[in-house]
Parts: C-alpha cells; sequence; structure tokens
C-alpha cells in the first residue's frame, strides 16, 4: 500500500459514480458564486480549512515577531504596546480562528461521509455557521484599523487572550481593543453552537442503515462528545462577554471592583469556557488518531468500547477541572485540593486512549507514509504534554509555575505539537480524499522533520525559563536573569517552524496541481468515507450504505474474516 | 532527568531560579519538584521505550502485504491500565496536599512581621503595620532562622488591576486582586538581595514592574525602620508674624532656610497661603537647592500623587517617595537610582517605562533639576 | 456501496433515528441553559455584596400574577401539541392563542414591575451590583420570552391562513420544547431572585 490508487473491491466498484465531478465548469463568476452559497457540508469543510489555514500563516508571523522581540534583553523591535496586541492576537488567533476552524472543517466534511450520510443535518445552518465564523475572523483582524488603543489611533486587543478583569472595564481600558475582542468571539461563539447542534443532530439522526451507535467509527464519536463540550463550554464565554460589554457600555458592575465586583469571577467564568475549550480542540485530533493509527498500523484500534468511554469520560471530567489555571488567585486549601485531584483524574482516561494506540500500534505492520509520521511524533509529544501537566497539577508546585514560560511551554507542547502535528497527518491522510490526488511523499518528509526539530528546538527549551522564573507576556527581559541563550535558541526553533510551514503550503499548492492521482482508497482504509471517488460526489453517496461492523470496507476486502463475525 | 540536570546546571546562573530555594515554603516546593519529576520520569521513560521499540519491532517489511492478526481489545489490559495510574495517582495527590495544607494553612508566629503589599499599574506598595512605614518596590524582610524565628507575613491586595508577587527563590507566586485579600508568607535563611517580578499580565509595563526583596541581619532591619520612620523636614517656612497658631502645618520643620513665594503663586488652600508668605523677589528662587526643589515639588502637582511624610505632600497615587534615595532602583526596577535617571524620568517617564501611568509634566529644565536636588536629600 | 448480505442486516422498518428538529432543540437548549446558569452564578455570587442603593427585599415585590401566567402557559402549550396531533386544529388554534396571550401578559407584568423599579425606587442596571445582576439575569429571560412570542405569533399566523396541518406537529412540539424551557428558566429565576436572593 502506498501512494499508488489501490484496484478497488468490487462491492465498492459497483458503487463508484465516476461521472461526477463537482461544479468545475462555468465562468469564474458563477464558480465563485457557486462556493458562496453552497451548503454543501464538503464545500463548507474546506472554506473553513482554508480559512483556518491563512490564519495558521497570519499568527504564525505574529509569534515570529515575539520571537524576534524576545531575541535580547532589552530589544526594540516593537514597543510595549505592539508587543502586547501581538501576543493577544496570536493566542486568540490560534484558538478560535485557527485551531475551532479547521477542526469544524475535518469535522463538517468527514462525519457526514463516515456515517453513510448525504450532508449534516441542517446544511443551511451549517453555511450560516461559516460565514458567521468568517466575520468574526474579520471583525477581529479590523481592529488593527479600527481600534483605537490606550496609546494612539489604530489597535488589535491588548489585553491578553484571556483578557483578565478589571483590566478590561472601561477605567483600565478606556479604547476600544476589548470591544472588538469581545463581539468577535460573540460572534465566533454563535457560529460554533451552530456548528455544534447540527453535529450531534447528524450523529444522532443520520446514520446509514446497519451503523448503530457502537458500529459507528470512534470520528463520530469524538466529535459528538466536542460538540457536546462546544455547547456546554461555549456558552459561558458568552455570557461572561455579555457581561463585561454591560460593564464597559451600559454602567453595569459584574467585574467593577470598586462596587463590590469581583475580579476573580471573571477568571472563574473564563476558564470553565476556557478548560473544556482545550479539549474541544484536542478531541477531535484523537479522532483523527483513532482513525489514522489503525490504518498505517494494519489493525483494528485496540479497545473501542474502552476508547469510547474514554472520550465521554474525558468531556464530562474536563468541565470540572477549571480552577487549576486559578491556583494563585488565593482559593481555599480544600478548593485547591479538590481541583487539584480533579485534574489529575483526567489522566486516567486520556491514559487509556494513550495506552489503546500503542496497543493499536504492537504487533502491526506498520507503515511510515507522512501521515504516520506525524502521528508517532504526535504520540511522543503527547505524553510529554500531558506529564508537564500532570505536573502543572500540583497546585503548590504551580505557584512556582503558574504564569511562567514552563506553562507556554506546555500548552504549546498541546497545541503544536500534539494538536498541530496531528492536523498535519489528517491533511495528508485526507487531502488525497478531498481533492483527488497525492500529497508529495518527499516534500512531506522534509515538512516533517523540519517541523520536529524546530518544535523540539523551541518547546523543549521552553520549559527552561520558566523553571528559571521567567514570567510570560512580557515585552522584554533583565539580561541579568539567565534567560537570554535560552531565548534565542527557542527564536531559530520558531524560524525553522516557519520554514516547514512553506514547505507544507508549497506541498498543498503544487500537488493540488501535479500531485499523483489518488483513486476512491490510496491508504487501503476500512471507512466508508474511502467507498466514493476523489473527491466525493456532490451527494456522496450513489446507494445509501448499509452496513454491519465499524470497518464496512475490511469486510468487503475480507469476506473470509469480516468483523461482523466478531461483533 | 534531563530536566532535572540542566536545571541544577543553569540555575547557579540565575536569580530567580525555582531549584534555588532560599526559604521554607520555597524549599517545600523545591523538594516537591523532585519528587514529581522524578516520577513523570520513570513514566516517560517506561512509555517511550514501549513506543520505540514497538515502532522498531513492527516495522512493516517491504514486500509484505497480508494483514497481521486482528486483536480488538482486552478487559485484563485496560484494567491495568487504568488501576496503575490511578495508584499512581493517589500518591502524587496525597503528597501534594501535604505540602498545600503545611505551606497555606500555616499559622502567623507571634515573632512574625507583617506587611501589606499593594500593587499598582507599575509598582508596588509596600507598608510595616506595625512600625507605621509606608515605602515602595523594594521589601525589607529580616533574616529568620531556625534559632530565631522571624517570618514575614504578607496581606497582598491591588488598588487597580491583577498582579502577581513572585520571588521564585522565596516563594510561590501569589494574585494581587482588588476588593480581596490574599495572604503568604517566607522565611528567609539567608541575607542578600533577592529578585523577582510581577507575573500576572496588568498592562503595558507589566514586564518592568520588578521586585527586589533585600534580607537583612536583625539589626540592619532595625536601622532600615527607623530610618523609614523618620519624617522628612518641611524646608518651606510659613513667616512667625503670619501664622496661624492652630494650622500647625510643619510638625518637623528643619531650619534648612526660608523661601519666600509670590503671593499669586501660591494656590489658594495651602499652609503658605494659610501663613501668609511673602514674596522675597515676586518670583521662585532660581537656585539649584532642596529648598527650591521642595518649593517646585509643592506647588506643580507632584504632591496630588505623592507622599513626603512630614511635609505637605500626602498623595496616595503614586509610590511614597519619603525615603527614595534609601531605594537602589527606581520605577520598580526600571533604572538605577542616579541623579542623571532621576533627572530623566522627572523630565519624561516614558523615555525609561512608555506607557508609565505619571505623567511628562512639561517642567522647564530648571524646574527639573531644582526638584531633583530636592529628591537627593530624601534619603 | 453495495449492501453486505450477512445475517444482522437491519430490516427496512425496524431502523429509527431520533428526529432531527428535537435532537437540534434539546442541544440549543442545553447552550441556554448554560448560558443562564452563569448569570445565576452571578447574581447568587453578588447577593449581599452591594455598596449602595436599593436591597431587593426594600424594592422586590413577588411577581405572582405574571408567575402563574407564564406557568400555566405550559400547560396550554401541551393541550395545543395534543390538539394538533390529533388533527383538531380549531382546538390547536385556540390553545396556541391562549398561550401567547399569557406569554404576553407576563412581558407586560414584567414591564410594569420594572417601570416602578426604575421610576419609583431609581434602581437601574448602573445604580448597584443588585441592580446590574437582576436587569441582566430577568432581562435575559425576558428577551427569550419574546424571541418565543414572536416564533409563535408566526405560526399561528401560519395556522390562521391554514398552512398548519397536522404532519406539522413534530415542528409544534419542538417549539414548545423551547416554550417549556422558557418556564423551566422562570421557575430558578423566581426562586433565586424573588426567594433566595431577598
Amino acid at each position: 500500500m502506498g501512494a499508488e490508487s489501490m484496484p478497488t473491491v468490487p462491492g465498492i466498484e459497483a458503487g463508484l459514480d465516476r461521472t461526477s465531478g463537482s461544479t468545475r465548469t462555468g465562468t469564474y463568476l458563477e464558480i465563485v458564486h457557486s462556493w458562496i452559497v453552497t451548503v454543501d457540508h464538503k464545500r463548507l469543510g474546506i472554506l473553513y480549512i482554508c480559512y483556518a489555514l491563512v490564519f495558521l500563516l497570519v499568527a504564525g508571523v505574529e509569534a515570529l515577531m515575539i520571537r524576534v522581540q524576545l531575541f535580547f534583553p532589552h530589544n526594540n523591535f516593537v514597543s510595549p504596546f505592539s508587543f502586547n496586541r501581538l501576543f493577544t492576537m496570536h493566542g486568540t488567533t490560534m484558538v478560535f480562528l485557527v485551531g475551532m476552524p479547521i477542526l469544524f472543517g475535518f469535522g463538517n466534511y468527514l462525519v457526514p461521509l463516515m456515517i453513510g450520510a448525504r450532508d449534516m443535518a441542517f446544511p443551511r445552518l451549517n453555511a450560516f455557521s461559516f460565514w458567521i465564523s468568517a466575520f468574526a475572523g474579520l471583525l477581529l483582524y479590523y481592529s488593527f484599523i479600527g481600534g483605537v488603543g490606550l496609546a494612539g489611533a489604530g489597535s488589535a486587543p491588548d489585553v491578553a487572550w484571556f483578557a483578565y478583569a478589571p483590566l478590561t472595564e472601561r477605567a483600565f481600558s478606556p479604547g476600544h481593543t476589548v470591544d472588538y475582542w469581545a463581539v468577535a468571539l460573540v460572534a465566533s461563539g454563535i457560529g460554533s453552537i451552530g456548528t455544534a447542534i447540527n453535529i450531534i443532530a447528524t450523529v444522532f439522526c443520520m446514520r446509514c442503515k446497519g451503523m448503530t451507535l457502537f458500529r459507528m467509527p470512534l470520528l463520530p464519536w469524538l466529535y459528538a462528545t466536542t460538540a457536546f463540550l462546544v455547547l456546554v463550554a461555549v456558552s459561558p464565554l458568552t455570557a461572561a462577554q455579555a457581561m463585561l460589554m454591560i460593564d464597559r457600555y451600559l454602567g453595569g458592575h459584574f467585574f467593577d471592583t470598586q462596587a463590590g465586583g469581583s475580579a476573580i469571577l471573571w477568571a472563574h467564568f473564563f476558564w470553565i469556557f476556557g478548560h473544556p475549550e482545550v479539549y474541544v480542540l484536542v478531541l477531535p485530533v484523537f479522532a483523527f488518531a483513532n482513525e489514522i493509527i489503525p490504518v498505517f498500523s494494519r489493525k483494528a484500534i485496540f479497545g473501542y468500547a474502552a476508547m469510547v468511554a474514554a472520550s465521554v469520560g474525558i468531556g464530562f471530567i474536563s468541565l470540572g477541572v477549571w480552577a487549576h489555571h486559578m491556583f494563585t488567585i488565593g482559593m481555599t486549601s480544600f478548593g485547591n485540593a479538590f481541583f487539584t485531584l480533579s485534574t489529575m483524574l483526567v489522566s486516567i482516561p486520556t491514559g487509556i486512549k494513550t495506552f489503546n494506540w500503542l496497543a493499536t500500534i504492537w504487533g502491526g505492520k506498520i507503515r511510515f507514509a507522512t501521515p504516520m509520521l506525524f502521528s508517532v511524533a504526535f504520540l511522543f509529544q503527547w505524553v510529554i504534554a500531558g506529564l508537564t501537566g500532570i505536573m502543572l497539577s500540583i497546585s503548590a508546585w504551580n505557584w512556582q509555575l503558574h504564569n511562567s514560560y514552563f506553562v507556554v511551554a506546555h500548552f504549546h507542547y498541546v497545541l503544536v505539537g500534539a494538536i498541530v502535528f496531528m492536523i498535519f497527518a489528517a491533511i495528508y491522510y485526507w487531502y488525497p480524499k478531498i481533492t483527488g490526488r497525492m500529497l508529495n511523499e518527499r516534500l512531506g518528509k522534509w515538512h516533517f522533520w523540519l517541523m520536529v526539530i524546530g518544535f523540539h528546538m523551541t518547546f523543549d527549551v521552553m520549559h527552561f525559563p520558566g523553571l528559571l522564573g521567567m514570567p510570560r507576556q512580557i515585552f522584554t527581559y533583565e539580561p541579568d536573569r539567565g534567560w537570554t541563550l535560552l531565548n534565542q535558541i527557542i527564536s531559530v526553533g520558531g524560524f525553522i517552524q516557519g520554514i516547514a510551514v512553506l514547505v507544507f503550503v508549497y506541498n498543498m499548492v503544487h500537488s493540488y496541481f501535479r500531485g499523483k492521482e489518488a483513486g476512491p482508497d490510496p491508504w487501503d482504509a476500512w471507512t466508508l468515507e474511502w467507498s466514493t471517488t476523489s473527491p466525493p460526489p456532490d451527494y456522496n453517496f450513489v446507494v445509501d450504505p448499509v452496513v454491519a461492523s465499524r470497518r464496512p470496507l475490511w469486510d468487503l476486502k475480507h469476506p473470509e474474516d469480516p468483523d461482523s463475525a466478531f461483533e | 532527568m534531563a530536566a532535572l540536570f540542566c536545571a541544577g546546571g543553569v540555575a547557579a546562573a540565575s536569580p530567580t531560579s525555582i531549584f534555588a530555594p532560599a526559604s521554607t515554603p520555597a524549599r517545600e516546593l523545591n523538594n516537591l519538584s523532585i519528587f514529581v519529576l522524578a516520577i513523570t520520569g520513570l513514566i516517560f521513560v517506561g512509555v517511550s521505550g514501549l513506543l520505540v521499540y514497538a515502532l522498531v519491532r513492527y516495522r512493516a517489511r517491504k514486500e509484505d502485504v497480508t494483514e497481521p492478526p486482528q486483536v480488538f481489545g482486552s478487559l485484563q489490559i485496560e484494567l491495568s491500565w487504568t488501576i496503575i495510574p490511578i495508584l499512581i495517582i493517589v500518591v502524587l495527590f496525597l503528597t501534594t496536599a501535604r505540602v498545600l495544607y503545611k505551606l497555606q494553612d500555616a499559622p502567623e508566629p507571634a515573632t512574625a512581621l507583617d506587611v501589606t503589599v499593594v500593587g499598582h499599574q507599575f509598582w508596588w506598595e509596600f507598608r510595616y503595620p506595625q512600625y507605621n512605614v509606608t515605602t515602595a518596590n523594594e521589601l525589607h524582610v529580616p533574616v529568620s532562622s531556625t534559632a530565631a524565628p522571624r517570618p514575614t507575613f504578607m496581606k497582598l491586595t491591588s488598588a487597580d488591576v491583577m498582579h502577581s508577587f513572585w520571588v521564585p527563590e522565596l516563594a510561590g507566586k501569589t494574585d494581587l486582586l482588588p476588593n480581596r485579600v490574599n495572604e503568604m508568607w517566607i522565611d528567609p535563611q539567608k541575607p542578600g538581595m533577592y529578585v523577582g517580578q510581577c507575573a500576572q499580565f496588568c498592562g503595558s509595563e507589566h514586564a518592568k514592574m520588578l521586585l527586589r526583596v533585600y534580607v537583612d541581619m536583625p539589626d540592619q532591619f532595625a536601622q532600615w525602620i527607623a530610618n523609614q520612620q523618620r519624617a522628612q523636614p518641611e524646608l518651606i517656612q510659613p513667616t512667625p508674624a503670619a501664622q496661624d497658631p492652630s494650622e500647625e502645618s510643619a510638625p518637623n520643620a528643619g531650619n534648612a532656610g526660608i523661601v519666600r513665594a509670590a503671593a499669586s503663586r501660591i494656590p489658594p488652600n495651602s499652609p503658605a497661603t494659610r501663613g501668609n508668605i511673602v514674596a522675597v523677589s515676586g518670583e521662585e528662587s532660581q537656585e539649584i537647592s532642596a529648598q527650591a526643589g521642595q518649593y517646585v515639588f509643592e506647588h506643580e502637582a507632584c504632591i496630588s500623587c505623592h507622599t513626603v511624610a512630614g511635609t505637605v505632600a500626602t498623595g496616595r497615587y503614586g509610590p511614597d517617595l519619603t525615603h527614595l534615595m534609601s531605594r537602589e532602583t527606581l520605577a520598580s526596577g526600571a533604572a538605577p537610582n542616579t541623579r542623571e535617571n532621576l533627572l530623566a524620568w522627572i523630565g519624561d517617564p516614558n523615555q525609561i517605562k512608555p506607557g508609565s501611568l505619571m505623567p511628562a509634566m512639561h517642567l522647564s529644565d530648571r524646574q527639573n533639576e531644582q526638584i531633583t536636588a530636592y529628591l537627593l536629600t530624601l534619603k | 456501496m453495495a449492501t453486505v448480505p450477512l445475517e444482522h442486516v437491519m430490516n427496512e422498518g425496524t431502523w429509527k433515528l431520533p428526529s432531527r428538529g428535537v435532537v437540534a432543540m434539546a442541544s440549543l437548549i442545553t447552550a441556554e441553559a448554560s448560558i443562564f446558569t452563569i448569570f445565576v452564578v452571578a447574581y447568587l455570587y453578588y447577593i449581599g455584596r452591594d455598596v449602595s442603593g436599593p436591597t431587593p427585599k426594600e424594592v422586590l415585590e413577588i411577581p405572582y400574577f405574571g408567575t402563574v401566567c407564564l406557568l400555566s402557559s405550559s400547560g396550554f402549550i401541551m393541550l395545543a401539541e395534543r390538539a394538533i396531533e390529533h388533527a383538531r386544529m380549531a382546538a390547536f388554534r385556540l390553545w396556541w392563542s391562549v398561550t401567547i396571550l399569557l406569554g404576553a401578559t407576563f412581558l407586560v407584568d414584567t414591564g410594569m414591575e420594572w417601570e416602578k423599579l426604575i421610576v419609583h425606587d431609581h434602581l437601574t442596571i448602573r445604580t448597584n451590583l443588585f441592580g446590574t445582576t437582576f436587569y441582566s439575569l430577568v432581562g435575559l429571560h425576558a428577551s427569550h420570552v419574546v424571541v418565543g412570542l414572536l416564533m409563535m405569533l408566526i405560526t399561528l399566523v401560519f395556522a390562521l391562513t391554514g398552512h398548519v396541518r397536522v404532519e406539522h406537529a413534530e415542528r409544534v412540539k419542538v417549539l414548545a420544547m423551547y416554550w417549556h424551557f422558557v418556564d423551566a428558566v422562570w421557575v430558578v429565576v423566581f426562586t433565586v431572585v424573588y426567594v433566595v436572593g431577598r
């Protein structure tokens, strides 16, 4: 198995519709129009992914500017005001305009295909969700021109991505930076909730015949859990932002400490959103791992039921750990102890998933194509990220580590080392299905190794300034602290990752026009999306599928040893 | 393991390493961290070792296109890697809880020094309620030994936004919130100077809200307190004939001389008006002297933000300047406390700390020199 | 893809999945419940912490009439649901109108209460913590009542012009779920504001 098209199995062959392509004919204007008015889950998925990739480059540039400023102590590359905007926008963009959209994009594309449906439950709601999210991103970035900050014309939010009160109150942020932050994110939140409703309705109400919930691939399971988390956790952020706007514009006192209001309440509300949010970002990525690792190990996922239980368990437990971001805020020792324990408990189901992946690989026949390379790196990096997470859950030790570069290193280990790496894996894996062409393997390996080197150079080293007392969100640092050399290594690694991403972008563009033809099933995989042409026709399946096991294509390819005999 | 080794090596090179504790809270956290690092290190070695082994041992051979045996799961294995992590977590949790309660719920001994810390954008206010002392940015505490324990118990709050007090070699950080009082304690066992900085993003100059903690021997500390308690003289005195007996505005009037002022330049309600000072020459003094400086200081807006104990300056918005020259740095560590930096700071604070809430007062160069001359006397 | 000829293939008739509308409305209700929870938590947290201004005990009167109207409307909407399921369209229009009327009465009652608070007691959203949290929470609920009434009015117009038929019973049920949710939230808001908070 490799990049060449596999000869398809008779059962699949009969169902392929090679005559229908997407509507690539028509004038340029007609093509653009069709993309704007589309309600097709596949097109909306592609729109989400492309939108997110553009913002990935923007936020990446913001990160590199931060790293240039921090290359020397007392550097003057950007002013303190610009720096504060850069790190606020970098974080906000990466979470809301890159992470959420790209994962929703994959969900949109894959969930209906994997469950044998023709589209999502509510296609027009789907389109609305995308366009309001896109508007939110443009609104947030318009702040660079339209906002009025503390020090002059035009400025973006500069209050850190978690925008602690009362720094965000009118008294301390008199311009409009905070307003852009709040309104853009409320709009994006509406889009997210719409998508979440759609995913849940699709998973529960649109499965093809024979696909009971326990015959569903793990990806829809994880996306349903993610959607549930979005419903429960994004709403508190919307509520808190509404309260902030009431304070700023209607004279309210929610976070006005002069009137008896509380700064700690904002922190609680934000992190009640903020912690489940990181699971919203990571669960879809677990979903990718659940699909990719088995295919490249040539074995079914180990412990399907345990994986379902663990994933749903992670979803629920993650709602009860939020104050581990607040160990230094002055909670009682009981409060600190409670959140230490609940945070540590999350590691149990997470560990189960990790060990199950290990057991899937064990005894397999591993093929190291680019998707698997990224998945393997994901596994190592995920273990490390989880372990530094355990370190941070130790509330007493957290009093040293909180708000230092150790935390920055930890969450970038999760966000880049686990999530971005697995997103790359997913792109290499599903790009052939989406576009009909394979991504170039050689360029893929260059991309992979540059990312690994750059990532580790930056984020392994980044733990040390934190251990040596360097706080985060500082525009410069003192030369006598012993942080200088470490910061320089970190910055160099950042640029190496930038080069890796450029290689990747080139690969995406070049392969779109010149890539090898993929065929319906280039990886010899087992879920329903591989039973259509690449790309699939608009209506996905010629005939509604009927399934009898978790791996319908395995059953077709191995009629002597079908999964359905075991379930 | 690598982290430990490197950290130990690099710790020597950094004055803010969490692995170089000089006080009980920092030491407890250091010990806890080594324990946790050891456990997580073992887990990492074990899991990644298995992973590497699996990836090497089970690579597909080039020509092999058959599928391996399909294994769907095993209840026993699932249970084992559920139970074992639970046990590890119980151990970690109990260890943490012990340290947590020991540090957070420690009772305050009678010998403890009380300090109130108030966070401001972008400086630190320190008050010693037992001694009626207020100072800024550089905290002095006595050394504490097991023989003669004298920990410092701190109450922390904020006058504006959230801040965080972090001196890694002394303790973990504690946040300062407006409308709320948090508590922490330190008991440094080695005299010296310990540095840290604000660790909660608080606005444009968050990075420059630095901290210095001077741990003094007991007699040094007593001396420092005594100096801080001393009020400064009011160099400007009302003339004897016109003095209103009930308005004794300068309790510790020094004898450095009298500066007269033009009546029209005196703000209506100042003690100087009540004292009916008469101008000597019809305009303020031209000499660069402490008296001239205090005059400018008290007639421009300086006193609305700053306090100099013993004078009419009782502003609370900015740092207390009573013993400014007893500090080694300016602007919470942004610059060394020298004559040149003082002059530059007064001229335009944004040169040193852009975004600082002290505005440039746009005084003349002569006035700036005079104020500097006055401030230099505030030892 | 062709069918897989094995014994456990489901029969045509037995493959039953839940209704999309009901699942979607349940999800929306989950999200909205989460938003209300945050406002309720803020309200509870700030009870008794005002620095100045009127307190709940001084100015709040229990809105018995409005509450009875709103909660009974849940009963009437259930009657309407039953009517349309059995194709009794006249009865459906009647009970549906009663529901709308009761909801509107609740809103008028709330309006009158607010007029008293603002004009006579000088309590606005900016007065103190009580004012901020009260108007936010009760206002958020009232806005949901308004949205519900709008949707029901539109449905009523369709019903009066003969466009609503028995096959729309499921959609009416989805709308009724929303209305029941609004009433349930009022039970919580009422308890928190007029019982616990006073």
